[in-house]
């Protein structure tokens, strides 16, 4: 091997492996759209990622009734598991009652965690408008939507829910602080 | 003496006259092993040795080794059937050193535990991405890999203290939901350049593989982006299926349930996405009924664990040893007080002492008899101090429900007995 032949050989090995950990498809392989929209299930207080579709309270009642009741009790109360409704009220109290009436912040969470894990045995068996009827039904157990209602992709994010401003954010990371720039 | 032992946890009262060092450990984990010793007169009474056991494909702990954690359905409801459990506690009254047996690391889970072939397991890691991505196991075993020991606890650890304290649990009950582990895999760092996160794009959302789907929000600071990484190692070998098997996030020195377990998808974002776990739960109820909310990191906190809850102590020479740990940095010192919290001497740390790791402390002591109380108090090394239990409660009130780290106290009365106590 000459010494131009060796230059050249180190040349291209160093080359090589400079390049092969920097590309990306070495490890993994590019996900596809069409998959992407199969895992991409989380839902943002704005409402981005909620689903098409819609569901009423009184349809809501009866899926409820089917999939929910046994653990939270026929009204979201008194049941085995986490009372959904009521408490409005109670927590500056001694003994404080949260539920997604008097604590939690966003209806959009609702949607959320009742697609993704509801019903505990099955998650993910109800239908999107089964999902928006059972969260039309919580919300209307603690008078936040009324008995004749109905919530979809466009009402669901504008609902203000009663404990909105009940939160305060730990300085060191208040996401509305946390990354502005200085 | 009508003292009942809960359990194998205290030794029987030591017959003969002790002798030096190994007679005189009175209680716990040692005092276990020594008990056998001084029931033997001499020497001679020792069993001779033969030819032992076959050898096994792996190790089991010794017939005579009782060790286990304790499954729980809520404060105070313990030792339930498995079905009812959401967590099962670490047996610190039990352990030495600073790193938790694997099978004893404390477990949380919203949905049990998933049975997963990582044949069949994806991380998909999408969002705000130049390109996104599918990885499996494999692909992230052919990374650069970081190891590193960091303690996980638990947001809900200690909250058997908030409202009052019951004599009779054991520092299993009230501090079992951290533990320490050395964990191996890709620093998050290596997966943001190869997706090519978009600038904008400070937080992410990490979710999970099992039935909850459990997701968090976390916020891209410098320190998480260094630190944080994709487990796929667990003290040497892959993870339990308990702790997130195929591959979990490991947050050093954050909430546990920041650390998803069964890790399946990576979504990098502009906003918190305001999942139920950071909205309903682990968010901290104040007195004023605000809740305070993202209240991240892990804070400083220590527990004596020998002697504590339901042990026995003899007067004379005790060696108090127990663990500190802290989500800013490392734990600079800690104190022990034997006095009820009047006076205070610094306690000797097992080295390493690592960066948000647990540290075993110890310290001699003589118990002249009478009773009293001892406490620990940690401090790490970003100057934060363990807050006394009166402070603390000022601060955060006795909803809160989660991020107790306030002192434990254990009192002692004149038969030796130890029990838990708010202060």
């Amino acid at each position: 091997m000459s010494l131009l032949e060796k230059l050249l050989f180190t040349g291209l090995f160093a080359v090589g492996l400079l390049a092969a950990p920097a590309r990306a498809f070495d490890f993994g392989r590019p996900a596809t759209p069409e998959e992407i929209k199969l895992w991409d299930i989380d839902v943002g207080p704005d409402g981005k990622g909620l689903p098409d579709g819609s569901g009423t309270v009184a349809r809501g009642k009866q899926v409820f009734s089917d999939n929910c009741a046994a653990c939270h009790g026929e009204n979201g109360q008194g049941g085995i598991k986490d009372r959904l409704a009521g408490g409005q009220g109670t927590l500056a109290s001694s003994m404080p009652v949260k539920t997604v009436g008097s604590f939690w912040p966003y209806a959009t969470t609702l949607f959320d965690y009742i697609h993704r894990a509801m019903p505990y045995p099955t998650p993910g068996s109800l239908s999107t408008d089964e999902t928006y009827a059972v969260t039309a039904y919580i919300l209307s157990l603690n008078g936040i939507v009324s008995a004749d209602g109905k919530v979809d992709r466009e009402s669901l994010p504008k609902i203000r829910m009663p404990n909105r401003d009940g939160f305060i954010p730990q300085p060191e990371f208040d996401p509305a602080r946390l990354f502005r720039k200085k | 003496m009508s003292f009942k032992a809960p359990d194998d946890l205290l030794p029987r009262p030591a017959k003969v006259s002790r002798r030096g060092f190994v007679g005189g450990l009175s209680a716990g984990v040692l005092g276990a092993v020594a008990t056998e010793a001084a029931g033997a007169e001499t020497l001679a009474d020792i069993p001779d040795r033969g030819p032992g056991a076959d050898l096994g494909a792996h190790s089991e702990r010794s017939r005579f080794v009782k060790i286990d954690r304790i499954p729980e359905a809520t404060p105070g409801k313990r030792n339930v059937d498995p079905g009812d459990a959401i967590n099962s506690k670490t047996p610190h009254q039990k352990l030495v050193g600073n790193i938790t047996p694997t099978d004893l690391h404390y477990e949380r889970s919203h949905s049990g535990v998933p049975d997963i072939d990582p044949a069949q397991h994806r991380l998909l890691v999408h969002g705000m991405v130049r390109k996104p991505l599918v990885f499996s196991v494999d692909d992230l075993k052919r990374m650069p890999s970081v190891t590193r020991v960091v303690f996980i606890e638990c947001t809900g650890n200690g909250w058997e203290n908030w409202k009052k304290a019951d004599p009779d649990i054991t520092v299993q009950n009230t501090h079992g939901l951290v533990s320490t582990n050395e964990w191996t895999g890709v620093p998050l760092k290596f997966l943001i350049d190869l997706v090519g996160k978009d600038k904008g794009s400070n937080w992410m959302l990490a979710e999970g593989g099992d039935g909850a789907g459990v997701d968090r929000s976390i916020p891209l600071t410098d320190e998480i982006v260094n630190e944080a990484f994709v487990a796929y190692g667990q003290n040497g070998e892959p993870l339990r299926p308990a702790h997130g098997f195929p591959m979990r996030l490991v947050m050093p020195g954050f909430e546990g349930n920041l650390n998803i377990k069964w890790l399946r998808r990576l979504k990098f974002g502009n906003a918190p996405w305001m999942t139920r776990w950071e909205t309903a739960r682990y968010t901290q109820l104040l007195a004023n009924g605000k809740a305070r909310q993202f209240q991240l990191r892990m804070e400083t906190n220590s527990v004596i664990t020998q002697p504590s809850g339901m042990m026995q102590i003899q007067p004379g020479y005790n060696r108090i040893s127990g663990l500190a740990w802290s989500g800013h940095g490392a734990i600079a010192k800690v104190e022990i007080s034997t006095d009820g919290a009047s006076t205070w001497k610094q306690a000797q740390l097992s080295q390493p002492v690592l960066s948000k790791a647990q540290v075993r402390f110890q310290m001699d002591w003589v118990w002249d008899g009478k009773p009293t109380k001892i406490v620990s108090r940690s401090t790490d090394d970003q100057g934060n101090v363990q807050p006394d239990r009166q402070s603390f409660i000022a601060a955060m009130g006795t909803n809160a429900l989660f991020h107790y780290n306030a002192q434990q106290t254990w009192s002692i009365d004149e038969a030796g007995r130890v029990r838990n106590v708010l202060a």
